[in-house]
C-alpha cells in the first residue's frame, strides 16, 4: 500500500480528493480540453478551501481558460457563489466582496480571487499589488499554465525561457521566448511582506490540498501559485498531465514552498531528483532544444535555473542545508 | 420568469453538457492475474490474501488460502515459492516475503484452532490411495464437494513426502499433524499401514479412485558398488528416522551423499545433526545447475557441508569412493568425463539421485498405461485408461514438489467431480498476467526486503522465524497489489471532468457521460487495473 496515492484504504488520514461526498465546486459538463491541470487544480483548490471553512467561500474568476471552459450562457459549471467581472480586476473585486461581507459582519465567509496567470502575472498585476499592498482579506490562487492559452497560446510574462508559443516561434538563431529573468509572481508576492504565500502544484495534491485549506483560514492577503500543465499548449500527451507536473517539481524548476510574511518557512524536498531535460524532453513547446543542431547552452541555462531553485529552497537534502 | 434586459435563457447547469460525446478512447477497470498467482503450483490467490493481510484480517487472509491449499503452515515453510521470483516487487526493491507471511498466518490458524468447518453429507464414495499431500489434498477437496472420501496409507502415518521426505526441521512434526488433522476433521476415513498391492482388489465398492502413491522406489546407481560398501538411499534413511520401530543406519564418520536436488541437501544436513563429522555432497554438474533451492543450498554451505562440483561417482568400496572428474561445457550443454579420477574417504554413501513410481499396485490393470518415463498416463482430466481411476502427484508427469502435489489433488478433485457428474471440468479461464510494466512504481517508496533466515542451531528442532502480526501487516502492505485495485482513489481524484464516481463503499464507476477520454487515470494508476479502449 502506498502512502503517496490520493487515498489509501487502510488510512484515515487522505486527501479531499478521494472523499465519496467531496463537494466538487467545479463540476462535470465544463468545457475544458482533455487532459486540463486548470480545471483540475482549480477543483482541488476550491473542495480544499470548502471543507477548510465549512462551504463559506465566495470566489471571483479573471477573464481567461478557466472563465471560458466554465461558464458559458446560460450554463455554468460552479457549484459555489461565483463573480466575473474582467481580465485584470479579479483581485479588486475580491477586495469589494470581502469588504461588503465585512460590512454585513459576515467575516466567516472566505473570499478567493482566481486567474491565470496572464491575468494575474500581467494584465490584473496592478490590482494584485494594490490587493496585496492594502493587505485585504483574500486569498488569491494563479493557475500557472505559463501562457495565455484559450486565445491560442500567446506567450505572457509567465512564459519559461525557450518555451515555444504562437508569438515566440523558434526560428533561425531564435530559440523561442528569450531568456529573460522572468516574473516570479510568488517572490513579488512575498516582496510586499503579506501574511501567507506559497506555491503548489497537481502533481503532488495532498500538498496543495494542505496549503489551500492553511491559507484560507488566514486573516489577511494570501496567494497560492498553482502549477497547472496544459496539453494542448505545451504539446503533451493529455494522459501526462500529472507526469508532467511531477517532473517539473522534481526537477527542480518548479520549487514547492511556502512563505510567511516575506520570508521561506517551508520547502518540500525532491523525492527523487532529476535533470531538467527529463521534464523538458515531453513536451512539444521544448523540442527545438533537442534537435540535431541545437546549441547546447539553452538546456545549459535551464539547469542553471533549476539547480539555484534547489539551492536557493534547499529541496535536496533537507532545509539545514 | 422576470428576465433581466436582454437576457432569454434562464440560468442552468453546465451538468447537460455531455462532455463524453469528445472520447474517442475510453478508460475500463481491468482484473489482471498477479504472476504470483500466476506461477503457484496450488493456484492460491496469493494477492487476495495478502490485501486482507493488510488489514489485519488474517481469519479472511486464512480463508482464501485454504481455498485452495489445506496446507498453508506446512507449505509456508517448505513451498519452494516460485511466487515470490515471479513477484513484480523483486524488480523494485526485493519480492513480498510472501512465503513467510504464508506459515505466519498458518501458524496463527493452528494456534486459534481455525477449522474447515462441516462438509456436506457424503453420498458417492471415492477412494484414495496414497496419504500425501496430493492425496490429502484432493480428499479435503472432494470432501467440501460433498463426497465420501477413504484413504489407504501404506505408511503408519500419514504425509508421505511432507513426513518422509522432509526432515523435521525444515517441517516440525506438529504443525504438518495438525493442518492433517484438520481434513480428517471434515469426516474423512483413513485406514493407514495399509499397503494395496494391486488397485483391481480395492475398487470395488467406489465410484471413482485416485492414485497418489507418490515415488518411492529408489533410483538404481550405475556405480559400482564393492561387498562391504556401506551405501544407503536417502529415502530410506528419511523413513527409518520417522518410523520410530526401525533403529538408524550406522553411517559412520565421514558420509558422502550424491546427488544434487533438494533430497541430496535434506540428506546431508540430516546426517550431519545424527552426528556424522564431515559431510560432502558430489555432484555432477556445476554449482549454478544445481536443482536445489539456493536457499537450501546456502543454509548447508553455511553449516559447513562441502559440495564438490563436476564429479561422479565410479565405485564404492569400504571406507572409500573413487570420483572421475566431470567437464562441463555449459554453452552447448554437454557433459563427459575425463580422465582424471579420485579416491574420497567415505565412511558411507548415501544416494539422493531421484525417485521412481513403484508399478506393482497396477498389475491386473492392463488399462492403464505406464510411459518410458515411468509415470503413469492420465488424459487431460487426469483419468487412466480405466474409467473412473484418475492419478496425480509424484504418480504421474510433472514437477515433484509438494506443491505441485497439492495443486494436483485440487484438480483432480475437479475432474473427479465433473466426471460422476457426467460433464467435463469447467475451464480455467486466466485473465492477462500483469507486468512490471503496467505499474505506475512513483506511488510506492522504497521499502527494502528484509530477508528471514532460517538458519538456527544445527538440531532438528526449527528455528522460530514467524512474524508477529505487526510484521505480517507491514510485510503484506509491501504488495504492489499488481493488475487489481486496491482503491487508491488516484483515478477519482486526478479525473479534470468528475467522470469517476466514488460511491460510499469505495467502489468506482467510470461516467462515460461526462469522461473526455484524457487517460490520466490510466497512467496514474499505481497497480494497472485500468487501460484505454477504442470507443465505439
Amino acid at each position: 500500500m502506498s502512502p503517496l496515492t490520493i487515498g489509501n484504504r487502510l488510512a484515515k488520514n487522505v486527501a479531499v480528493q478521494s472523499s465519496s461526498d467531496r463537494p466538487n465546486c467545479l463540476t462535470s459538463g465544463h468545457r475544458a480540453c482533455q487532459g486540463c491541470g486548470e480545471a483540475l487544480g482549480a477543483r482541488c483548490v476550491l473542495d480544499a478551501a470548502y471543507v477548510a471553512t465549512k462551504g463559506k467561500i465566495a470566489v471571483v474568476n479573471a477573464t481567461g481558460c478557466l472563465e471560458v471552459f466554465s461558464c458559458v450562457y446560460p450554463e455554468n459549471s460552479w457549484r459555489v457563489p461565483w463573480l466575473h467581472s474582467l481580465f485584470g480586476n479579479a483581485p479588486a473585486v475580491a477586495a469589494g466582496v470581502a469588504a461588503a461581507f465585512r460590512q454585513q459582519g459576515k467575516e466567516d465567509v472566505r473570499v478567493i480571487a482566481q486567474g491565470g496567470d496572464g491575468a494575474l502575472a500581467d494584465i490584473g498585476m496592478g490590482c494584485l499589488s494594490g490587493m496585496f499592498e492594502r493587505d485585504d482579506d483574500v486569498l488569491c490562487v494563479c493557475y500557472d499554465n505559463q501562457a495565455y492559452m484559450n486565445t491560442g497560446v500567446q506567450r505572457s510574462g509567465a512564459t519559461p525561457a525557450f518555451a515555444r508559443t504562437a508569438t515566440t516561434l523558434p526560428t533561425g538563431n531564435y530559440l523561442g521566448n528569450d531568456a529573460q529573468t522572468g516574473k516570479n509572481l510568488p517572490k513579488i508576492a512575498m516582496a510586499h511582506g503579506i501574511p501567507y504565500v506559497a506555491t503548489a502544484s497537481v502533481g503532488d495534491i495532498r500538498d496543495l490540498e494542505k496549503k489551500a485549506a492553511k491559507a484560507i483560514r488566514i486573516k489577511g492577503a494570501k496567494y497560492l501559485h498553482v502549477h497547472v500543465p496544459c496539453p494542448l499548449g505545451w504539446g503533451y500527451p493529455t494522459s501526462e498531465t500529472i507526469k508532467i507536473a511531477r517532473a517539473a517539481i522534481q526537477c527542480g524548476l518548479f520549487p514547492l514552498f511556502e512563505a510567511e510574511h516575506g520570508k521561506i518557512v517551508e520547502s518540500t524536498p525532491i523525492k527523487e531528483p532529476i535533470k531538467v531535460e527529463d521534464y523538458l524532453r515531453g513536451q512539444r513547446r521544448f523540442a527545438h532544444l533537442f534537435g540535431k543542431n541545437a546549441p547546447p547552452e539553452a538546456l545549459a541555462a535551464l539547469q542553471n535555473t533549476a539547480d539555484n531553485n534547489i539551492r536557493e529552497y534547499a529541496l535536496v537534502g533537507g532545509a539545514d542545508e | 420568469m422576470n428576465k433581466p434586459f436582454a437576457t432569454v435563457l434562464g440560468p442552468s447547469t453546465s451538468l447537460s453538457n455531455k462532455t463524453g460525446s469528445w472520447r474517442t478512447m475510453r478508460p475500463e477497470y481491468v482484473k489482471m492475474l498477479p504472476p504470483c498467482n500466476a506461477t503457484c503450483p496450488a493456484g492460491e490467490d496469493i494477492q487476495q490474501w495478502l490485501s486482507f493481510s493488510q488489514e489485519g484480517r488474517f481469519r479472511e487472509a486464512w480463508d482464501v488460502m485454504v481455498k485452495d491449499n489445506p496446507f498453508p503452515a506446512t507449505m509456508g515453510r517448505i513451498c519452494y515459492h516460485t511466487c515470490e521470483k515471479a513477484c513484480n516487487r523483486g524488480q523494485f526493491d526485493g519480492a513480498v516475503n510472501i512465503n513467510l507471511i504464508e506459515r505466519s498466518i498458518g501458524d496463527i490458524a493452528i494456534a486459534n484452532e481455525w477449522k474447515f468447518g462441516t462438509a456436506p453429507e457424503a453420498k458417492k464414495k471415492i477412494l484414495i490411495i496414497g496419504g500425501g499431500p496430493s492425496g490429502l489434498s484432493a480428499a479435503y477437496f472432494l470432501r467440501k464437494l460433498g463426497y465420501g472420501v477413504t484413504v489407504y496409507e501404506s505408511n503408519v502415518k500419514l504425509g508421505g513426502m511432507m513426513r518422509y521426505g522432509v526432515p523435521r526441521y525444515r517441517l516440525p512434526g506438529d504443525i504438518m499433524d495438525a493442518e492433517i488433522r484438520r481434513i480428517i476433521d471434515l469426516g474423512v476415513e483413513v485406514v493407514c499401514s495399509k499397503r494395496v498391492r494391486s488397485v483391481r482388489e480395492e475398487i470395488c465398492g467406489f465410484d471413482a479412485v485416485y492414485i497418489a502413491v507418490g515415488a518411492y522406489r529408489a533410483a538404481k546407481t550405475s556405480a559400482e558398488i564393492a561387498d562391504g560398501a556401506n551405501v544407503m538411499d536417502a529415502v530410506d534413511l528419511f523413513r527409518k528416522l520417522e518410523d520410530a520401530a526401525s533403529s538408524l543406519p550406522d553411517f559412520g564418520k565421514k558420509v558422502v551423499v550424491y546427488g544434487g536436488g533438494n533430497t541430496a541437501i535434506d540428506a546431508a544436513r540430516t546426517v550431519l545433526r545424527l552426528g556424522a563429522e564431515s559431510v560432502k555432497i558430489v555432484y555432477r554438474r556445476t554449482i549454478n545447475n544445481l536443482s536445489a533451492h539456493e536457499t537450501e543450498i546456502h543454509d548447508a554451505l553455511a553449516e559447513g557441508i562441502e559440495i564438490m562440483c563436476l564429479r561422479t561417482i565410479d565405485s564404492v568400496e569400504k571406507g572409500k569412493v573413487l570420483l572421475s572428474v566431470m567437464s562441463y561445457d555449459e554453452e552447448n550443454d554437454i557433459l563427459s568425463k575425463t580422465d582424471k579420477t579420485d579416491w574420497l574417504p567415505a565412511d558411507s554413501v548415501i544416494f539422493a539421485i531421484g525417485q521412481s513410481l513403484d508399478e506393482g499396485i497396477l498389475k491386473e490393470m492392463s488399462e492403464i498405461s505406464v510411459s518410458e518415463q515411468g509415470v503413469i498416463e492420465i488424459d487431460k482430466n487426469m483419468m487412466t485408461g480405466a474409467k473412473g481411476i484418475f492419478a496425480g502427484g509424484d504418480a504421474i508427469m510433472g514437477k515433484r514438489t509438494v506443491t505441485h502435489a497439492i495443486g494436483s489433488g485440487k484438480k483432480a478433485a475437479k475432474c473427479i467431480d465433473a466426471y460422476l457428474q457426467g460433464q467435463e471440468p469447467m475451464a480455467n479461464v486466466k485473465n492477462q498476467t500483469a507486468t512490471f510494466k503496467r505499474l505506475n512504481t512513483v506511488y510506492f517508496s522504497q521499502d527494502p526486503r528484509v530477508d528471514v533466515s532460517r538458519l538456527g542451531d544445527i538440531s532438528f528442532e526449527e528455528k522460530d522465524i514467524s512474524y508477529s502480526d505487526r510484521e505480517i501487516v507491514a510485510e503484506a502492505s509491501r504488495c504492489f497489489s499488481c493488475g487489481n485495485c486496491f482503491h487508491c482513489d488516484n483515478c477519482y481524484g486526478y479525473c479534470p471532468d468528475n467522470a469517476i464516481r466514488k460511491h460510499p463503499d469505495g467502489s468506482l464507476e467510470i461516467n462515460l457521460d461526462y469522461c473526455k477520454g484524457c487517460g490520466i487515470c490510466v497512467a496514474e494508476c499505481p497497480c494497472g487495473s485500468m487501460k484505454m479502449t477504442l470507443d465505439e
